[in-house]
């Protein structure tokens, strides 16, 4: 008889093992489907795992570029977990980025081709601000009307691509290319340009960003009151508000923070490897740094660790398609199973599995 | 000692024949092969050209991938991996494959309907997808009921824009009572939004659906709802046998084939090509029964005329949304003009987005 039984303490081994037991399990799973649609199954991971890293005709190009693509999602990710664990549901992190960028973008824009020290600063803190801005959007409604900030912040993403649009074809469109939707290419603004920090390394100031934004989130969650009432009013809201968290407070804080963080990596990215505002700007990291933060257990170094795990699937993904021909679908459903084999896995971090002798009375 | 000498052995005997005699092509796309549209256009051209080729050729592809920092690197992941032409079937990719293309100038790169060309190693082709909206205009004045036609718009571009005007000028020219509804998706490829959008249109009176964007969900909402569609890049019949009146259908292949032999003899050189009916790029597909003989012969001298350079869908008087004068009785619209067009032209009722 195979009997489940809560247990008293989540288990502290099951809540670390599991990623790594997801990641074998989603390796183990995705060979089978790899080797069912005719493809080496061996080859297949070794390019999506270790070829990004390691290999020699690629690593020296693709492991700067995981920098790149992981930078913005860890970013996005330690602002949301804030949130996540203090039980405000931050999923419109996309909009925030969008509104971010869109203001970096502005300052930039507004100084065109004035050079400046000061222009790079100023971008940075206005895309903190974008980025906040729109998050205080739904945090206002929720403290004020009692709105659900799940619904608004999603629907606000939708507001913000059109926003985004909106720049790309009107004001902020390029008024050098008539006819063409995008804005300059800041890349060539050099007051503006998000630029790699050391040659041929992927560092640019949005990883620099990530860097200090973990530190900070580790230190406030771990040391800072603060840190101990996002921990308290995710946990037992009651006794938190017994204790004197003041909810609105929160909320109004953990949408700040992870909105400006949103706002700061969408403004890295346009600064730098995105380039311009265009309609298609928004590439989902919002979206996949909600999978990023629950993957890293809403734990700032585990979402590093996360973030850099998705970003390789990712690169890996993209150079499996390339060399072996497999379907970019096939790498999504792998994608996918490394997020369901964690969920399904966490189910031993709160019950345990116990065989029992015989029928049950 | 022997274990490495073996090993040198081994590499050089693998390492030499095949990679001198085979040349690599690699297709970025912005949507997945499966579209049964745009990319799907694009990857049979693919196939069509790897058979022509055979062994000499070896083709990889990389399909969903976004424009910016993804696109970017893919095609330098190309580039490192020996890839000697990348085909960037997207206009978005522009300002990617011109980065790319700087950093690696011995690749030759192939951009579909770009517009920026800073270094010699990129060419750009396109088709001239407004000769085929001419013939859908023409056919949707002709069938429609409701004098509504509803257009499904992706991103306001010169391309999709001289679309709209050809097919509405070919509309009016035969029914003088015709009404343009436009709803613009921003995507090429979002299945989802494209069937609101020709529900929406439908909502509104449209009983012909047109579409500038890449998925079949328009054509199966028509057929649903009882009214007349037309495909996209792709023949979609399967997907609306009584709506699918006809598409124009991509056929890049004869241009991949050249191009890739133009890399193989070492003659390839940067181009810009505009090529339409008279190069066989585009061909309309096979025209749906429910229209009358005389409008399918219509349409069958309509593309004739076109592809023998006797008719060109933009031909004075034309004038601009705002009344101006764009083009004088008989003049013809100069490339430059189309290429670049950013204006609806005078009839249509909605505003161009801005």
């Amino acid at each position: 008889m195979i009997r489940l039984e809560k247990r008293k303490q989540p288990s502290r081994f099951w809540r670390i093992a599991n990623p790594f037991l997801a990641v074998a399990l989603t390796m183990l799973a995705g060979g089978v489907m790899f080797a069912a649609l005719g493809k080496d199954p061996l080859v297949a991971i070794r390019l999506i795992f270790f070829d990004p890293i390691f290999s020699e005709t690629f690593a020296s190009y693709s492991r700067p570029q995981l920098l790149i693509k992981s930078a913005p999602l860890i970013l996005i990710a330690v602002g949301l977990a804030i949130g996540f664990k203090a039980g405000i549901w931050n999923i419109g992190a996309e909009g925030q980025y969008i509104i971010g960028a869109l203001f970096g973008a502005g300052v930039a824009l507004a100084f065109f081709p004035q050079p400046g020290w000061y222009i790079f600063p100023l971008m940075v803190i206005a895309g903190a601000f974008g980025g906040f801005l729109w998050a205080m959007i739904p945090a206002i409604l929720k403290t004020r009307f009692n709105t659900n900030e799940i619904l608004v912040s999603l629907l606000l993403v939708y507001v913000a691509e059109r926003i985004l649009a909106a720049m790309a074809l009107g004001l902020m469109r390029n008024p050098d290319q008539p006819g063409f939707p995008g804005s300059r290419d800041l890349r060539r603004y050099e007051a503006a340009h998000n630029a790699e920090l050391f040659a041929n390394t992927g560092i640019h100031w949005g990883v620099v960003a990530a860097l200090i934004a973990v530190i900070f989130a580790y230190v406030m969650m771990t040391r800072h009151m603060l840190g101990f009432h996002v921990q308290l009013a995710g946990q037992a809201p009651r006794a938190a508000r017994f204790g004197g968290v003041s909810p609105t407070r929160l909320v109004v804080i953990c949408l700040g923070i992870s909105g400006a963080l949103a706002g700061l990596a969408g403004m890295f990215e346009v600064s730098g490897p995105g380039g311009q505002v265009r309609i298609e700007f928004a590439s989902g990291y919002g979206f996949t740094a909600i999978i990023v933060a629950f993957l890293g257990r809403l734990n700032p170094l585990g979402i590093v660790f996360a973030g850099l795990l998705l970003g390789l699937t990712y690169i890996g993904g993209e150079l499996s398609q390339m060399m072996l021909q497999i379907p970019g679908a096939a790498i999504q459903v792998f994608q996918g199973m490394l997020l369901f084999f964690l969920l399904a896995l966490d189910f031993q971090t709160n019950y345990r599995i116990r065989l029992t002798k015989g029928a049950r009375a | 000692m022997k274990k490495l000498l073996t090993a040198a052995v081994l590499s050089a005997a693998l390492a030499t024949p095949a990679l001198a005699d085979t040349t690599k092509a690699g297709f970025i796309y912005i949507g997945p092969v499966g579209d049964f549209g745009w990319t799907a256009g694009h990857d049979r051209a693919r196939r069509e050209m790897a058979e022509h080729f055979g062994d000499a050729v070896e083709t990889t592809i990389v399909e969903n991938v976004d424009y910016g920092a993804d696109a970017e690197r893919v095609m330098t992941q190309m580039a490192l991996s020996g890839t000697d032409v990348i085909f960037a079937a997207s206009f978005g990719y522009g300002p990617d494959v011109n980065a790319v293309a700087g950093r690696f100038p011995n690749v030759a790169f192939q951009h579909a309907t770009g517009y920026i060309q800073d270094h010699p190693n990129i060419s750009l082709y396109d088709a001239r997808f407004y000769e085929g909206r001419a013939v859908l205009g023409h056919i949707a004045g002709k069938m429609t009921e409701t004098n509504t036609v509803g257009y499904i718009a992706s991103f306001p571009i010169p391309a999709v824009i001289a679309g709209i005007n050809s097919a509405y000028l070919h509309a009016k020219a035969v029914n003088p009572d015709i009404q343009f509804r436009i709803i613009w998706t921003y995507s090429w490829f979002d299945p989802a939004l494209e069937a609101d959008a020709a529900e929406t249109l439908i909502e509104q009176g449209a009983d012909v659906i047109m579409q500038h964007t890449d998925s079949t969900a328009a054509i199966r909402v028509a057929e649903d709802a009882g009214v007349m569609a037309f495909g996209q890049a792709s023949d979609m019949t399967q997907f609306g046998p009584n709506a699918h009146l006809t598409a124009i259908v991509d056929r890049w292949a004869p241009y991949y084939i050249s191009r890739v032999q133009a890399v193989i003899d070492g003659t390839w050189e940067a181009q810009n090509s505009w090529l339409g009916f008279a190069d066989g790029i585009i061909e309309m597909a096979p025209w749906n029964d429910r229209m009358p003989a005389e409008l399918q012969a219509e349409a069958d001298a309509l593309v004739a005329a076109i592809a023998a350079g006797e008719y060109h869908p933009f031909t004075g008087p034309i004038n601009r949304q705002d009344g101006t004068p764009w083009l004088a009785e008989g003049e013809v619209a100069p490339d430059g003009d189309l290429a670049t067009m950013d204006f609806y032209v005078e009839g249509i009722t909605a505003d161009l987005p801005n």
